[in-house]
Protein backbone atom coordinates (compact mmCIF):
# COMPACT_ATOMS: atom_id res chain seq x y z
CA UNK A 1 0.00 0.00 0.00
CA UNK A 2 1.51 3.56 -1.07
CA UNK A 3 0.89 6.60 0.50
CA UNK A 4 0.71 8.33 -2.49
CA UNK A 5 0.47 6.94 -6.27
CA UNK A 6 1.42 10.01 -8.65
CA UNK A 7 0.53 9.30 -12.51
CA UNK A 8 2.91 10.48 -14.63
CA UNK A 9 6.96 10.96 -14.34
CA UNK A 10 6.48 14.69 -16.14
CA UNK A 11 8.32 17.87 -14.48
CA UNK A 12 5.44 18.10 -12.13
CA UNK A 13 4.74 14.30 -10.98
CA UNK A 14 8.71 13.60 -10.21
CA UNK A 15 8.46 16.86 -8.01
CA UNK A 16 5.65 15.90 -6.18
CA UNK A 17 7.73 12.63 -5.58
CA UNK A 18 10.14 14.31 -4.49
CA UNK A 19 8.70 16.12 -1.80
CA UNK A 20 6.53 13.15 -0.37
CA UNK A 21 10.07 10.53 -0.28
CA UNK A 22 11.38 13.83 1.48
CA UNK A 23 8.98 13.53 4.47
CA UNK A 24 8.97 9.34 4.20
CA UNK A 25 6.25 8.85 2.35
CA UNK A 26 5.85 5.49 0.14
CA UNK A 27 5.62 6.87 -3.22
CA UNK A 28 5.22 5.11 -6.60
CA UNK A 29 5.89 7.41 -9.92
CA UNK A 30 3.65 5.54 -12.78
CA UNK A 31 4.96 6.46 -16.59
CA UNK A 32 3.13 5.23 -19.75
CA UNK A 33 6.01 6.22 -21.61
CA UNK A 34 9.62 3.94 -21.79
CA UNK A 35 11.39 7.35 -20.44
CA UNK A 36 10.65 10.54 -18.52
CA UNK A 37 9.89 13.98 -19.24
CA UNK A 38 6.30 13.49 -20.56
CA UNK A 39 6.73 16.75 -23.06
CA UNK A 40 10.13 18.08 -21.96
CA UNK A 41 12.40 15.34 -22.61
CA UNK A 42 15.12 14.18 -24.63
CA UNK A 43 16.69 11.77 -27.36
CA UNK A 44 19.88 10.58 -29.05
CA UNK A 45 19.47 10.34 -32.70
CA UNK A 46 22.36 9.82 -35.43
CA UNK A 47 24.59 10.19 -32.88
CA UNK A 48 23.41 13.74 -31.62
CA UNK A 49 21.43 15.01 -28.64
CA UNK A 50 18.15 16.66 -29.16
CA UNK A 51 15.79 17.88 -26.56
CA UNK A 52 12.28 18.18 -26.61
CA UNK A 53 9.93 20.95 -24.84
CA UNK A 54 12.43 22.92 -23.84
CA UNK A 55 13.23 25.88 -25.79
CA UNK A 56 14.22 28.08 -22.40
CA UNK A 57 13.73 27.98 -18.88
CA UNK A 58 11.67 31.15 -17.95
CA UNK A 59 11.30 32.73 -14.66
CA UNK A 60 15.46 33.34 -14.42
CA UNK A 61 16.77 34.33 -11.27
CA UNK A 62 20.56 34.65 -10.46
CA UNK A 63 21.78 32.56 -8.17
CA UNK A 64 21.32 33.62 -4.48
CA UNK A 65 18.02 35.19 -4.82
CA UNK A 66 15.43 34.70 -2.40
CA UNK A 67 12.39 35.35 -3.87
CA UNK A 68 10.71 34.09 -6.63
CA UNK A 69 9.45 30.78 -8.69
CA UNK A 70 13.33 29.45 -9.32
CA UNK A 71 14.40 30.21 -5.72
CA UNK A 72 10.74 28.53 -4.25
CA UNK A 73 11.48 25.19 -6.57
CA UNK A 74 15.46 24.66 -5.23
CA UNK A 75 14.51 25.27 -1.63
CA UNK A 76 11.44 22.66 -1.67
CA UNK A 77 13.21 20.64 -3.49
CA UNK A 78 16.25 20.45 -1.24
CA UNK A 79 18.66 21.45 -4.25
CA UNK A 80 21.50 23.67 -4.34
CA UNK A 81 21.38 26.68 -6.84
CA UNK A 82 24.59 24.91 -8.50
CA UNK A 83 22.50 22.11 -9.04
CA UNK A 84 21.10 24.08 -12.05
CA UNK A 85 24.20 25.51 -13.52
CA UNK A 86 22.27 28.19 -15.98
CA UNK A 87 23.20 30.11 -19.15
CA UNK A 88 21.77 33.86 -19.84
CA UNK A 89 20.38 33.99 -22.96
CA UNK A 90 21.88 36.23 -25.05
CA UNK A 91 18.47 38.77 -25.79
CA UNK A 92 15.49 37.87 -27.60
CA UNK A 93 13.28 39.99 -30.15
CA UNK A 94 9.22 40.27 -31.09
CA UNK A 95 9.22 40.21 -34.78
CA UNK A 96 6.17 41.47 -36.47
CA UNK A 97 6.17 42.95 -40.49
CA UNK A 98 8.60 45.84 -40.72
CA UNK A 99 9.01 45.96 -36.88
CA UNK A 100 11.01 44.29 -33.73
CA UNK A 101 11.04 44.66 -30.13
CA UNK A 102 14.18 43.56 -28.58
CA UNK A 103 14.15 42.33 -24.67
CA UNK A 104 16.36 40.33 -22.57
CA UNK A 105 16.86 39.46 -18.57
CA UNK A 106 16.32 43.09 -17.85
CA UNK A 107 12.89 44.53 -17.84
CA UNK A 108 14.85 48.01 -18.98
CA UNK A 109 15.66 47.21 -22.41
CA UNK A 110 12.20 46.28 -23.28
CA UNK A 111 11.18 49.55 -22.14
CA UNK A 112 13.40 51.41 -23.83
CA UNK A 113 12.37 49.47 -27.03
CA UNK A 114 8.64 50.45 -26.50
CA UNK A 115 9.49 54.04 -25.22
CA UNK A 116 11.64 54.35 -28.86
CA UNK A 117 8.57 52.50 -30.97
CA UNK A 118 5.47 53.26 -29.54
CA UNK A 119 6.68 56.54 -27.11
CA UNK A 120 2.58 57.34 -26.96
CA UNK A 121 1.96 54.01 -25.18
CA UNK A 122 5.24 53.86 -22.96
CA UNK A 123 3.83 55.27 -19.57
CA UNK A 124 0.90 52.57 -20.44
CA UNK A 125 3.15 50.03 -20.20
CA UNK A 126 4.57 51.39 -17.11
CA UNK A 127 1.40 51.37 -15.47
CA UNK A 128 0.51 47.52 -16.86
CA UNK A 129 3.52 46.58 -15.27
CA UNK A 130 3.07 48.30 -11.72
CA UNK A 131 -0.68 46.20 -12.15
CA UNK A 132 0.34 42.99 -12.74
CA UNK A 133 -0.88 40.19 -9.87
CA UNK A 134 1.92 38.99 -7.57
CA UNK A 135 2.49 35.62 -7.50
CA UNK A 136 1.02 35.74 -4.01
CA UNK A 137 -2.19 36.96 -5.67
CA UNK A 138 -2.33 34.03 -8.09
CA UNK A 139 -4.17 30.94 -6.33
CA UNK A 140 -6.93 31.64 -8.33
CA UNK A 141 -9.61 34.15 -5.54
CA UNK A 142 -8.21 37.28 -6.78
CA UNK A 143 -11.33 38.08 -9.53
CA UNK A 144 -8.90 40.25 -11.39
CA UNK A 145 -7.49 36.61 -12.15
CA UNK A 146 -10.38 35.41 -14.58
CA UNK A 147 -10.48 38.51 -16.15
CA UNK A 148 -9.32 39.54 -19.97
CA UNK A 149 -6.32 40.25 -20.20
CA UNK A 150 -7.03 41.91 -23.49
CA UNK A 151 -9.79 43.65 -21.90
CA UNK A 152 -6.96 45.10 -19.82
CA UNK A 153 -4.65 45.80 -22.04
CA UNK A 154 -6.76 47.63 -24.18
CA UNK A 155 -7.70 50.29 -21.40
CA UNK A 156 -4.06 50.69 -20.87
CA UNK A 157 -2.12 50.07 -23.78
CA UNK A 158 -3.29 52.43 -26.44
CA UNK A 159 -1.43 51.14 -29.85
CA UNK A 160 -3.41 48.08 -30.92
CA UNK A 161 0.24 46.82 -32.64
CA UNK A 162 1.94 46.93 -28.97
CA UNK A 163 -0.49 44.97 -28.04
CA UNK A 164 -0.23 42.27 -30.21
CA UNK A 165 3.08 42.34 -29.82
CA UNK A 166 3.15 41.98 -26.32
CA UNK A 167 0.68 39.01 -25.86
CA UNK A 168 2.94 37.30 -28.80
CA UNK A 169 5.30 35.67 -26.69
CA UNK A 170 3.51 35.39 -23.90
CA UNK A 171 0.68 33.00 -25.52
CA UNK A 172 3.27 31.22 -27.07
CA UNK A 173 4.69 30.27 -24.30
CA UNK A 174 1.64 29.00 -22.09
CA UNK A 175 -1.65 30.24 -23.32
CA UNK A 176 -4.12 27.52 -23.60
CA UNK A 177 -6.93 29.82 -24.72
CA UNK A 178 -7.70 31.17 -27.63
CA UNK A 179 -7.47 34.48 -28.22
CA UNK A 180 -7.61 35.51 -25.32
CA UNK A 181 -5.49 34.96 -22.00
CA UNK A 182 -6.99 35.06 -18.41
CA UNK A 183 -5.55 38.05 -16.66
CA UNK A 184 -3.89 35.86 -14.13
CA UNK A 185 -2.30 33.65 -16.63
CA UNK A 186 -0.86 36.86 -18.67
CA UNK A 187 0.40 37.99 -15.21
CA UNK A 188 2.87 34.79 -14.51
CA UNK A 189 3.71 34.77 -18.28
CA UNK A 190 4.68 38.00 -17.97
CA UNK A 191 6.87 37.91 -15.03
CA UNK A 192 8.28 35.11 -16.29
CA UNK A 193 8.68 35.86 -19.60
CA UNK A 194 9.97 40.02 -19.64
CA UNK A 195 10.77 40.52 -15.80
CA UNK A 196 12.93 37.51 -14.78
CA UNK A 197 13.59 35.94 -18.20
CA UNK A 198 15.18 32.80 -20.05
CA UNK A 199 17.99 30.50 -19.01
CA UNK A 200 19.00 27.71 -20.18
CA UNK A 201 21.74 24.63 -18.51
CA UNK A 202 24.46 23.72 -20.98
CA UNK A 203 23.47 20.27 -21.00
CA UNK A 204 19.50 20.85 -21.58
CA UNK A 205 16.39 19.46 -20.34
CA UNK A 206 18.43 16.02 -19.81
CA UNK A 207 20.02 18.32 -16.99
CA UNK A 208 17.43 18.88 -14.86
CA UNK A 209 15.21 16.01 -15.16
CA UNK A 210 18.53 13.74 -14.40
CA UNK A 211 18.63 15.88 -11.17
CA UNK A 212 14.97 15.00 -10.49
CA UNK A 213 15.16 11.65 -10.79
CA UNK A 214 18.33 10.84 -9.23
CA UNK A 215 17.16 13.25 -6.50
CA UNK A 216 13.93 11.01 -5.68
CA UNK A 217 15.41 7.44 -5.99
CA UNK A 218 17.77 8.99 -3.48
CA UNK A 219 15.12 9.76 -1.01
CA UNK A 220 13.35 5.76 -1.82
CA UNK A 221 10.91 6.91 -4.28
CA UNK A 222 10.18 4.60 -6.60
CA UNK A 223 9.42 4.60 -10.66
CA UNK A 224 7.79 2.53 -12.84
CA UNK A 225 8.31 3.53 -16.70
CA UNK A 226 5.67 1.31 -19.18
CA UNK A 227 3.51 1.29 -16.45
CA UNK A 228 0.41 2.92 -18.18
CA UNK A 229 -2.52 3.66 -15.70
CA UNK A 230 -5.59 1.94 -17.21
CA UNK A 231 -8.46 3.04 -14.45
CA UNK A 232 -8.65 4.22 -11.25
CA UNK A 233 -10.49 2.03 -9.05
CA UNK A 234 -13.06 3.48 -7.44
CA UNK A 235 -15.33 2.52 -3.73
CA UNK A 236 -17.95 4.41 -2.28
CA UNK A 237 -16.54 7.86 -3.65
CA UNK A 238 -13.25 6.98 -2.83
CA UNK A 239 -10.04 6.07 -4.88
CA UNK A 240 -8.50 2.96 -3.80
CA UNK A 241 -5.63 2.05 -6.15
CA UNK A 242 -4.84 1.93 -10.05
CA UNK A 243 -4.92 -1.09 -12.49
CA UNK A 244 -2.07 -0.87 -14.80
CA UNK A 245 -2.70 -1.49 -18.82
CA UNK A 246 -0.83 -5.06 -18.02
CA UNK A 247 -3.56 -5.56 -15.06
CA UNK A 248 -1.66 -5.35 -12.68
CA UNK A 249 -3.18 -3.35 -9.29
CA UNK A 250 -1.65 -1.46 -7.10
CA UNK A 251 -3.34 0.14 -4.02
CA UNK A 252 -2.85 3.63 -2.71
CA UNK A 253 -4.24 6.31 0.25
CA UNK A 254 -4.23 8.72 -2.21
CA UNK A 255 -3.61 9.40 -6.10
CA UNK A 256 -2.00 12.79 -7.52
CA UNK A 257 -2.30 12.50 -11.57
CA UNK A 258 -0.57 15.02 -13.98
CA UNK A 259 -2.47 13.03 -16.61
CA UNK A 260 -5.01 16.05 -17.60
CA UNK A 261 -7.93 17.01 -15.87
CA UNK A 262 -10.58 15.57 -18.56
CA UNK A 263 -7.72 12.39 -18.49
CA UNK A 264 -7.97 11.72 -15.46
CA UNK A 265 -11.68 11.90 -14.72
CA UNK A 266 -12.16 9.54 -17.77
CA UNK A 267 -9.72 6.78 -16.11
CA UNK A 268 -12.16 7.02 -12.63
CA UNK A 269 -14.57 3.90 -12.83
CA UNK A 270 -17.70 5.64 -11.35
CA UNK A 271 -17.63 8.07 -14.54
CA UNK A 272 -18.63 6.59 -17.39
CA UNK A 273 -18.58 10.34 -19.43
CA UNK A 274 -16.58 12.91 -19.58
CA UNK A 275 -16.74 16.01 -21.36
CA UNK A 276 -14.17 16.19 -23.54
CA UNK A 277 -14.99 19.84 -24.70
CA UNK A 278 -13.10 20.81 -21.61
CA UNK A 279 -9.95 19.69 -22.97
CA UNK A 280 -7.65 21.92 -24.51
CA UNK A 281 -6.81 21.90 -28.18
CA UNK A 282 -3.83 23.83 -29.03
CA UNK A 283 -0.83 22.19 -29.96
CA UNK A 284 2.48 22.33 -32.40
CA UNK A 285 4.64 21.52 -34.79
CA UNK A 286 8.21 21.62 -33.95
CA UNK A 287 11.08 21.05 -36.41
CA UNK A 288 14.38 21.08 -35.42
CA UNK A 289 17.42 22.08 -37.82
CA UNK A 290 21.37 20.96 -37.59
CA UNK A 291 23.36 23.51 -39.17
CA UNK A 292 27.16 23.11 -40.40
CA UNK A 293 28.32 26.15 -38.58
CA UNK A 294 26.84 27.92 -35.47
CA UNK A 295 24.04 30.81 -36.20
CA UNK A 296 25.59 33.03 -34.92
CA UNK A 297 28.35 32.79 -38.13
CA UNK A 298 24.99 33.23 -40.39
CA UNK A 299 24.34 36.68 -38.67
CA UNK A 300 21.57 35.08 -35.80
CA UNK A 301 22.64 35.76 -32.43
CA UNK A 302 19.25 35.87 -31.20
CA UNK A 303 17.89 32.90 -28.61
CA UNK A 304 14.30 33.21 -29.03
CA UNK A 305 12.51 34.92 -32.10
CA UNK A 306 8.25 35.19 -31.83
CA UNK A 307 7.05 36.20 -35.30
CA UNK A 308 3.86 37.28 -36.66
CA UNK A 309 3.45 38.49 -40.39
CA UNK A 310 0.72 40.78 -39.81
CA UNK A 311 -0.66 43.53 -37.36
CA UNK A 312 -3.04 41.05 -36.16
CA UNK A 313 -1.70 37.98 -33.74
CA UNK A 314 -3.92 34.89 -34.36
CA UNK A 315 -3.75 32.44 -31.62
CA UNK A 316 -5.84 29.97 -32.97
CA UNK A 317 -6.12 26.12 -33.37
CA UNK A 318 -5.89 26.18 -37.37
CA UNK A 319 -9.11 24.65 -38.29
CA UNK A 320 -8.88 23.69 -42.23
CA UNK A 321 -5.25 22.92 -42.20
CA UNK A 322 -2.20 20.83 -40.95
CA UNK A 323 -0.64 23.96 -39.64
CA UNK A 324 -0.49 27.46 -39.45
CA UNK A 325 2.92 29.21 -39.83
CA UNK A 326 1.86 32.60 -39.56
CA UNK A 327 3.16 32.82 -36.76
CA UNK A 328 6.18 30.87 -34.94
CA UNK A 329 8.70 30.40 -32.16
CA UNK A 330 12.28 30.58 -33.66
CA UNK A 331 14.98 29.19 -30.75
CA UNK A 332 18.62 28.57 -30.82
CA UNK A 333 20.28 26.81 -27.95
CA UNK A 334 23.65 28.10 -28.90
CA UNK A 335 22.56 31.71 -28.33
CA UNK A 336 22.97 31.31 -24.59
CA UNK A 337 25.91 33.00 -22.22
CA UNK A 338 27.76 29.38 -21.91
CA UNK A 339 30.87 29.86 -19.82
CA UNK A 340 34.19 29.23 -21.10
CA UNK A 341 34.04 25.59 -19.28
CA UNK A 342 31.28 25.14 -20.98
CA UNK A 343 32.11 25.59 -24.38
CA UNK A 344 29.90 25.92 -27.17
CA UNK A 345 27.33 23.14 -28.11
CA UNK A 346 28.48 20.51 -30.88
CA UNK A 347 26.25 21.17 -33.66
CA UNK A 348 24.45 24.70 -35.03
CA UNK A 349 20.82 24.35 -34.21
CA UNK A 350 17.72 26.22 -35.24
CA UNK A 351 14.39 25.02 -33.65
CA UNK A 352 11.11 26.40 -35.24
CA UNK A 353 7.43 25.81 -33.33
CA UNK A 354 3.92 26.97 -35.26
CA UNK A 355 0.73 26.08 -34.25
CA UNK A 356 -0.99 22.95 -35.78
CA UNK A 357 -4.25 20.91 -35.42
CA UNK A 358 -3.66 17.77 -33.93
CA UNK A 359 -7.03 15.82 -35.22
CA UNK A 360 -6.14 16.54 -38.65
CA UNK A 361 -2.47 14.61 -38.32
CA UNK A 362 -3.70 11.80 -36.57
CA UNK A 363 -6.23 11.32 -39.09
CA UNK A 364 -3.21 11.13 -41.86
CA UNK A 365 -2.35 7.63 -43.03
CA UNK A 366 1.41 6.76 -42.75
CA UNK A 367 3.37 7.63 -46.03
CA UNK A 368 1.37 10.46 -46.05
CA UNK A 369 2.18 11.71 -42.48
CA UNK A 370 5.59 11.59 -43.48
CA UNK A 371 5.38 13.44 -46.44
CA UNK A 372 3.88 16.12 -44.79
CA UNK A 373 6.47 16.09 -41.92
CA UNK A 374 8.59 17.63 -45.20
CA UNK A 375 6.12 19.32 -46.49
CA UNK A 376 4.90 21.34 -43.40
CA UNK A 377 8.84 21.66 -42.28
CA UNK A 378 8.91 23.31 -45.28
CA UNK A 379 6.27 25.67 -45.14
CA UNK A 380 7.09 26.47 -41.43
CA UNK A 381 10.90 26.97 -42.51
CA UNK A 382 9.77 29.41 -45.18
CA UNK A 383 8.16 31.53 -43.16
CA UNK A 384 10.68 31.91 -40.53
CA UNK A 385 13.10 33.16 -42.81
CA UNK A 386 11.56 36.38 -43.29
CA UNK A 387 12.42 37.09 -39.77
CA UNK A 388 16.06 35.61 -39.59
CA UNK A 389 19.05 34.98 -41.75
CA UNK A 390 17.82 32.11 -44.02
CA UNK A 391 20.27 29.07 -43.04
CA UNK A 392 18.50 26.70 -45.22
CA UNK A 393 21.34 26.06 -47.04
CA UNK A 394 24.00 25.46 -44.18
CA UNK A 395 21.33 22.17 -42.86
CA UNK A 396 22.59 18.78 -42.52
CA UNK A 397 20.07 17.11 -40.84
CA UNK A 398 16.14 17.58 -39.08
CA UNK A 399 14.12 15.92 -37.06
CA UNK A 400 10.18 16.91 -36.81
CA UNK A 401 7.80 16.26 -33.99
CA UNK A 402 3.76 16.44 -34.76
CA UNK A 403 0.81 16.52 -32.56
CA UNK A 404 0.32 12.84 -32.70
CA UNK A 405 4.12 12.84 -31.53
CA UNK A 406 3.17 14.74 -28.34
CA UNK A 407 -0.19 12.73 -27.84
CA UNK A 408 2.00 10.10 -27.55
CA UNK A 409 4.76 11.40 -24.77
CA UNK A 410 1.91 13.22 -22.51
CA UNK A 411 -0.89 11.03 -23.59
CA UNK A 412 -3.00 14.44 -23.09
CA UNK A 413 -6.30 14.69 -25.18
CA UNK A 414 -5.19 16.60 -28.50
CA UNK A 415 -1.66 16.78 -27.86
CA UNK A 416 -2.40 20.23 -26.21
CA UNK A 417 1.21 20.97 -24.64
CA UNK A 418 -1.04 23.61 -22.25
CA UNK A 419 -3.87 21.53 -21.67
CA UNK A 420 -7.26 22.91 -20.71
CA UNK A 421 -8.18 26.32 -20.94
CA UNK A 422 -9.96 26.54 -17.77
CA UNK A 423 -8.10 25.11 -14.84
CA UNK A 424 -8.00 23.24 -11.67
CA UNK A 425 -6.43 26.03 -9.60
CA UNK A 426 -6.74 23.86 -5.73
CA UNK A 427 -5.83 20.27 -7.94
CA UNK A 428 -9.41 19.02 -6.33
CA UNK A 429 -11.80 16.48 -8.21
CA UNK A 430 -15.07 15.07 -7.00
CA UNK A 431 -13.29 12.39 -5.43
CA UNK A 432 -11.87 13.11 -1.51
CA UNK A 433 -8.60 11.45 -2.62
CA UNK A 434 -7.77 12.39 -5.90
CA UNK A 435 -5.73 15.46 -6.76
CA UNK A 436 -4.65 16.82 -10.11
CA UNK A 437 -0.55 18.52 -11.02
CA UNK A 438 0.57 19.84 -13.60
CA UNK A 439 -0.58 21.27 -16.88
CA UNK A 440 -4.21 21.33 -15.96
CA UNK A 441 -3.18 22.76 -12.54
CA UNK A 442 -2.00 25.43 -13.05
CA UNK A 443 1.28 26.31 -13.84
CA UNK A 444 3.00 25.97 -17.02
CA UNK A 445 6.49 25.87 -18.32
CA UNK A 446 9.27 24.06 -16.46
CA UNK A 447 9.52 25.81 -13.83
CA UNK A 448 5.58 26.13 -13.36
CA UNK A 449 5.17 22.17 -13.55
CA UNK A 450 7.66 21.99 -10.91
CA UNK A 451 5.92 24.53 -8.47
CA UNK A 452 2.63 22.76 -9.49
CA UNK A 453 3.99 19.37 -8.52
CA UNK A 454 5.80 20.87 -5.07
CA UNK A 455 2.31 22.68 -4.17
CA UNK A 456 -0.26 20.43 -4.62
CA UNK A 457 2.03 17.25 -2.89
CA UNK A 458 1.94 19.97 -0.55
CA UNK A 459 -1.45 20.94 -0.09
CA UNK A 460 -3.14 17.27 -0.47
CA UNK A 461 -0.28 14.68 0.49
CA UNK A 462 1.82 16.13 3.50
CA UNK A 463 -0.49 18.47 5.25
CA UNK A 464 -3.31 16.49 5.54
CA UNK A 465 -1.07 13.19 6.40
CA UNK A 466 -1.56 13.23 10.08
CA UNK B 1 15.19 18.35 25.49
CA UNK B 2 16.10 21.81 26.55
CA UNK B 3 14.30 25.39 25.54
CA UNK B 4 18.12 26.03 24.28
CA UNK B 5 18.46 22.58 22.61
CA UNK B 6 14.89 22.60 20.80
CA UNK B 7 16.74 26.02 19.62
CA UNK B 8 19.72 24.40 18.22
CA UNK B 9 17.30 21.96 16.47
CA UNK B 10 15.47 24.54 14.65
CA UNK B 11 18.30 26.06 13.74
CA UNK B 12 19.62 22.87 12.15
CA UNK B 13 16.24 22.39 10.33
CA UNK B 14 16.34 26.23 8.46
CA UNK B 15 19.53 24.95 7.59
CA UNK B 16 18.16 22.88 5.43
CA UNK B 17 15.69 24.83 4.54
CA UNK B 18 17.31 27.52 3.41
CA UNK B 19 20.88 27.09 3.34
CA UNK B 20 22.01 30.25 1.93
CA UNK B 21 21.41 31.83 4.86
CA UNK B 22 23.33 33.15 7.88
CA UNK B 23 21.56 31.78 10.78
CA UNK B 24 24.15 32.99 13.52
CA UNK B 25 22.81 36.72 13.16
CA UNK B 26 19.34 35.51 13.51
CA UNK B 27 17.07 37.75 16.32
CA UNK B 28 15.38 35.28 18.23
CA UNK B 29 12.70 37.99 19.03
CA UNK B 30 11.73 39.01 15.33
CA UNK B 31 9.49 36.61 12.76
CA UNK B 32 11.19 34.28 10.64
CA UNK B 33 9.09 35.75 7.54
CA UNK B 34 11.21 39.25 7.92
CA UNK B 35 14.35 38.05 8.65
CA UNK B 36 14.53 34.75 6.39
CA UNK B 37 11.56 35.75 3.63
CA UNK B 38 10.19 32.69 4.74
CA UNK B 39 6.76 31.77 3.38
CA UNK B 40 3.90 28.96 3.66
CA UNK B 41 5.85 26.26 1.99
CA UNK B 42 8.77 27.07 4.44
CA UNK B 43 6.68 26.88 7.38
CA UNK B 44 4.94 23.65 6.40
CA UNK B 45 8.66 22.23 6.21
CA UNK B 46 9.52 23.30 9.91
CA UNK B 47 6.15 21.15 10.58
CA UNK B 48 7.24 18.42 8.06
CA UNK B 49 10.69 17.98 9.41
CA UNK B 50 9.98 18.20 13.15
CA UNK B 51 7.51 15.36 12.44
CA UNK B 52 9.82 13.27 10.74
CA UNK B 53 13.12 13.44 13.13
CA UNK B 54 10.98 13.76 16.51
CA UNK B 55 6.97 12.54 15.67
CA UNK B 56 6.26 15.49 16.62
CA UNK B 57 2.84 16.55 15.74
CA UNK B 58 1.72 20.27 14.93
CA UNK B 59 -2.14 20.79 14.43
CA UNK B 60 -2.51 23.10 11.58
CA UNK B 61 -4.41 25.76 13.94
CA UNK B 62 -1.21 25.92 15.87
CA UNK B 63 1.49 27.04 13.13
CA UNK B 64 0.78 31.05 13.72
CA UNK B 65 3.08 29.94 17.10
CA UNK B 66 5.73 29.01 14.55
CA UNK B 67 5.93 32.91 13.98
CA UNK B 68 9.85 33.22 15.29
CA UNK B 69 12.44 31.44 16.82
CA UNK B 70 11.00 33.23 20.43
CA UNK B 71 7.38 31.45 19.89
CA UNK B 72 8.65 28.29 18.57
CA UNK B 73 10.67 27.54 21.28
CA UNK B 74 7.85 28.38 23.89
CA UNK B 75 5.58 26.60 21.81
CA UNK B 76 7.67 23.20 21.38
CA UNK B 77 9.10 23.25 24.95
CA UNK B 78 5.98 21.07 26.46
CA UNK B 79 5.68 18.70 23.33
CA UNK B 80 8.98 18.37 23.49
CA UNK B 81 10.67 18.02 26.84
CA UNK B 82 10.69 14.38 26.87
CA UNK B 83 12.53 14.24 24.06
CA UNK B 84 16.31 13.06 24.86
CA UNK B 85 18.52 14.68 22.35
CA UNK B 86 20.23 12.51 19.86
Amino acid sequence: MYDTIIIGGGMSGLAAGIRLALFDQRVCILERHYTIGGLNSFYRMGGRDYDVGLHAMTNFSRKGTKRGPLAKLIRQLRFKWEDFPLAEQIGSSIRFPGIQLDFGNDIELLQDEIAREFPGSIDGFQRLCASLLDYDDLDGDDSRFTRSARAVLDELIPDPLLREMLLCPLMWYGNAREDDMDFGQFCIMFRACYLEGFARPFKGVRLILKNLVRKFRGLGGELKLRSGVARIHVDNGHAVGVVLDDGTEIAGKRILSSAGTVETLRLCDDITEVDVARAGRLSFIESISILDTQPQQIGFDRTIVFYNDSETFHWRMPEDSLCDARTGVICSPNNYRYTAGDGVLPDGVIRITTLANHDRWCGLPDPKYRAEKVAQYEAAVHSAVRFMPDFRRHTIDTDIFTPKTIRRFTWHDNGAVYGAPDKQLDGTTHLDNLFLCGTDQGFVGIVGAILSGISMANRHCLATDG
Amino acid sequence: MSPAEIRDEIIDILGDIAPDENLDELVDEVSFRDQLELDSMDFLDIVMELRKRHRVQIPEEDYGNLASMQSTVTYLEPKMRDIVKA
